[in-house]
């Protein structure tokens, strides 16, 4: 064998591997949304259909995390606000929304979804420049998903008679609702419009990030005619969300954010009566057999680790690669990366937009030092970054195992961890060996395999040869420390329902 | 009996290059046609897209009067517009020592000819092997072949793949474009698969290409992705690199950029050249000088403004 090597090296001329060039020859010029999001400087609470100061008198800045600039000034609610707010919506509930008639109430969603249809390209501008995502993402996903939900919902409520059948359902009362910065309308819409198809009234907190297109669609709720005091937003942190999770009025309390904070809840929450559904963190496992058609494997693999910026509980942040292809799917998969344009959110050209805030920044950077230092192999394209702002390059690890830290903690970044596998058992071992099971994805182009891995996959959704598909139709939801309850569908609907 | 039907012989192919999901891909290229190009860029693009035209006549009432109008629009697409020229003419073979009387010798437009009995390629093989070389000879500096579609859906693939080597035989120094016509082989795995079979008997600086323009459908930024993955493949796998020619259906300048942005990003800054990268089209030619004349005036000028030289593809 040795000399086979040797005679082979000196009778070739040695020829350098062929490589692509992606430089700037043909360079893009910027390309920026140009609507206008139309801010106001500051903005108060929304309770019983009014805007209102805070008690307090306090307010806090959002800023830009493409630029660190101030965006506008968020109103910060206290205890006696929070109360405020519920009591609002007690009110709403016992006197207008709880008594009307379901069809009355799907008028006011469609209006909703109508308006925030009419207003799409104002919206996108405004949740891009408060959550740092690219322009064609709030753009073509989160803006006309969010409308999408409200219809779907407004659909629903004047049919509840027959979402159980053989029972009837009721509305459960009040609801509290703390929603995360990723997909801040979009989770809005997810919480809001089934609640509301189903005769609850809400007292909701929006992240401190990510409050902007919160209160923007308090407007729309307004020009709707919505009653006063169904739907109700208090903006703060951490202790604001936990004043309107522990608050004693509302019967049910739903959460999307980390698996962290939903057990702080549930731990204040046990032995009380209230109803509650958590949506928490992932570390989804993206599976790719060596039968699967890789290069649009690679293109799932980009969709599910880089979707916006990576902050998105599902995300496929673990890659299993079948053995005899993973050197194969690695060669590909860097090649695409080196063309993902990185930069200002609001260029309609740019792929990855701004990591939302300076602390989640510095948990990515954290948690790709321990992958560095645990001897995984890194890989970043040479793309420049903005000065200013909270950037990060798409990485990836390449030599991965069960234990190191970035196969096992959430990085809620753009950061992928590659492990690989030889059988359909170990794959599947390794995909449930973690505390998650929100979502899972699984590439191969035997039916068979597929139908085997989404039964044996301890995951809320199992996507086969795609990834990060929604639709208001389909369940969203987890297994395990992914928290429960389900969003979207008739699943959804019935979590924000008694059967009586 | 198994293991030499054309079943069998697919699937061997398959497993070796590997299958392509039709979904994947039209959400790949999706994702081109929401690229937004603008100003300077916009400019280099539609220069680079003129500069890579094979403009086209493949009429039965071509004569050597339109052979010439077309061999004067490519060497001079716009008068008064800082247009390239483009990058070859392409006719059928009996208008070849036409186009070269109309070029001339000196010239860097080339001179494309379809042969091998374009479209269907139903001739005996000698036939078309001699058409090739008429050509040639008549002064053609590229040709473009037709696969035997028959052979390759029959699983045929040594026969297919025997009469591209013989055409590249009777090609001499002619550059070769070999159509797989896309839209006869139906899947996207038939189209890699073919794109293979061809890239591995042709020569580094030869093209392969979608379609011959005279059946329904014809290039898409589908299919043409899925060859672009091939080449790239192929490439990274030999140091080979083979060129590639969408043909038909691209009218307009939007169309082209969209390509381009295909190139660009799936092979990268080394094919964003004519000599890696040509659109088999005519009425394109206009739209794009329509854009640039767009681009440095600020107005749209109507249509008849810009000589008509083809009106075919």
């Amino acid at each position: 064998m040795a000399t086979l090597t040797s005679d082979r090296k000196s009778t070739r001329p040695s020829r350098p591997a062929p490589e692509l060039i992606f430089g700037d020859l043909w360079e893009f010029d910027p390309s920026p949304e140009t609507a206008d999001p139309k801010l106001k400087p500051r903005y108060d609470l929304f309770i019983g259909g009014q805007f209102t100061a805070p008690k307090s008198g306090k307010y806090f800045d959002s800023i830009n995390p493409a630029n660190e600039q101030k965006l506008a000034e968020i109103a910060l609610a206290g205890r006696d606000d929070v109360d405020a707010a519920y009591a609002a919506a007690q009110r709403a509930f016992d006197t207008t929304w709880g008594k009307l008639p379901g069809r009355e109430r799907a008028k006011y969603l469609y209006r909703i979804a109508r308006l925030l249809q009419d207003r799409a390209r104002e919206f996108a501008v405004a949740e891009t420049l408060d959550g740092g995502k690219p322009i064609k993402e709030s753009r073509d996903f989160d803006v006309p998903m969010a409308a999408a939900h409200f219809f779907y919902h407004a659909g629903w409520a004047d049919k509840l008679d027959y979402v159980a059948p053989g029972r009837r359902v009721a509305p459960l009362g009040v609801v509290g609702q703390v929603i995360p910065w990723n997909f801040p309308l979009l989770m809005l819409a997810w919480k809001l419009a089934p609640a509301l198809a189903m005769g609850n009234t809400v007292v909701l907190k929006p992240a401190e990030t990510t409050s902007i297109t919160c209160l923007k669609l308090a407007e729309i709720l307004q020009d709707a005619g919505l009653p006063p005091g169904v739907v109700n937003f208090v903006t703060g942190a951490g202790e604001v969300g936990a004043a309107v999770m522990n608050h004693p009025t509302p019967a049910k309390v739903a959460f999307t954010g980390s698996t962290e904070v939903g057990k702080i809840i549930m731990r204040a929450l046990a032995g009380t009566e209230k109803k509650m559904t958590m949506e928490l963190g992932g570390k989804a496992a993206n599976i790719v057999f060596d039968d699967a058609p890789l290069d649009q494997a690679v293109e799932g693999i980009v969709n599910g680790i880089f979707f916006n910026q990576g902050h998105v509980c599902c995300a496929g942040s673990r890659l299993l690669v079948h053995e005899p292809v993973a050197d194969r799917v690695l060669a590909k998969l860097k090649n695409r990366i080196r063309v993902l344009r990185v930069g200002d959110p609001m260029d309609k050209n740019t792929d990855i937009g701004a990591i939302n805030s300076k602390e989640q920044l510095g948990k990515i950077a954290a948690l790709v030092d321990s992958g560095v230092k645990e001897g995984a192999e890194m890989f970043q394209p040479p793309c420049r970054l903005p000065a200013k702002g909270f950037y990060f390059r798409p990485t990836i690890f390449s030599g991965v195992s069960m234990s190191h830290r970035i196969a096992r903690e959430e990085i809620f970044g753009p950061v992928l961890s590659i492990l690989t596998f030889r059988t359909v058992d170990e794959a599947i071992e390794k995909a449930n060996n973690t505390a998650y099971g929100l979502s899972a994805g699984v590439w191969t182009d035997k039916g068979s395999r597929i139908l085997k891995m989404s039964v044996e996959l301890k995951a809320g959704v199992v996507w086969a040869n795609t990834y990060n598909k929604f639709d208001p139709t389909s369940p969203f939801g987890g297994y395990k420390e992914s928290g429960f309850g389900r969003e979207g569908g008739r699943q959804g609907l019935l979590d924000y329902a008694k059967l009586v | 009996m198994l293991a030499k039907s054309p079943t069998a012989a697919f699937r061997r192919l398959f497993d070796e290059v590997g299958t392509v999901d039709a979904v994947g891909v039209e959400e790949r290229v999706a994702k081109f046609t929401t690229r937004s190009i603008k100003k300077a860029s916009k400019v280099k693009g539609l220069k680079l897209a003129t500069s890579m035209v094979d403009l086209t006549t493949l009429e039965g009432k071509d004569t050597p009067g339109k052979v010439a109008s077309l061999c004067q629009k490519a060497l001079q697409p716009h008068p008064g517009l800082d247009a390239p020229q483009v990058a070859a003419v392409c006719v059928y073979p009996s208008m070849v020592r036409h186009a070269r009387k109309a070029l001339g010798s000196d010239t860097g437009v080339r001179i494309a000819s379809v042969a091998t009995a374009f479209p269907s390629g139903q001739a005996p093989l000698r036939t078309r092997l001699a058409e090739v070389k008429a050509a040639v000879a008549d002064g053609a500096d590229e040709i473009d072949m037709v696969i035997n579609r028959g052979a390759f859906l029959a699983g045929e693939f040594g026969e297919m793949q025997d009469e591209i080597a013989a055409v590249v035989e009777a090609c001499g120094d002619a550059a070769l474009k070999v159509i797989l016509e896309v839209s006869e082989l139906e899947t996207y795995d038939n189209i890699r698969a073919a794109s293979f079979l061809a890239m591995r008997v042709i020569r580094e600086g030869d093209f392969i290409k979608t379609s011959t323009g005279k059946t329904s459908l014809n290039a898409t930024l589908g299919n043409n992705q899925v060859m672009l993955e091939a080449i790239r493949d192929y490439y990274l796998d030999t140091g080979i690199a083979i060129g590639m020619k969408p043909a038909g259906g691209i009218r307009t300048a939007k169309q082209a950029l969209q390509f381009l942005i295909a190139v660009k990003e799936t092979l990268g800054d080394a094919w964003l050249t004519n000599e890696r990268y040509r659109f088999g089209a005519s009425s394109l030619l206009n739209d794009l000088l329509r854009q640039l004349e767009k681009e440095k005036t600020g107005a749209y000028q109507a249509p008849y403004y810009f000589s008509e030289a083809a009106e075919s593809y």
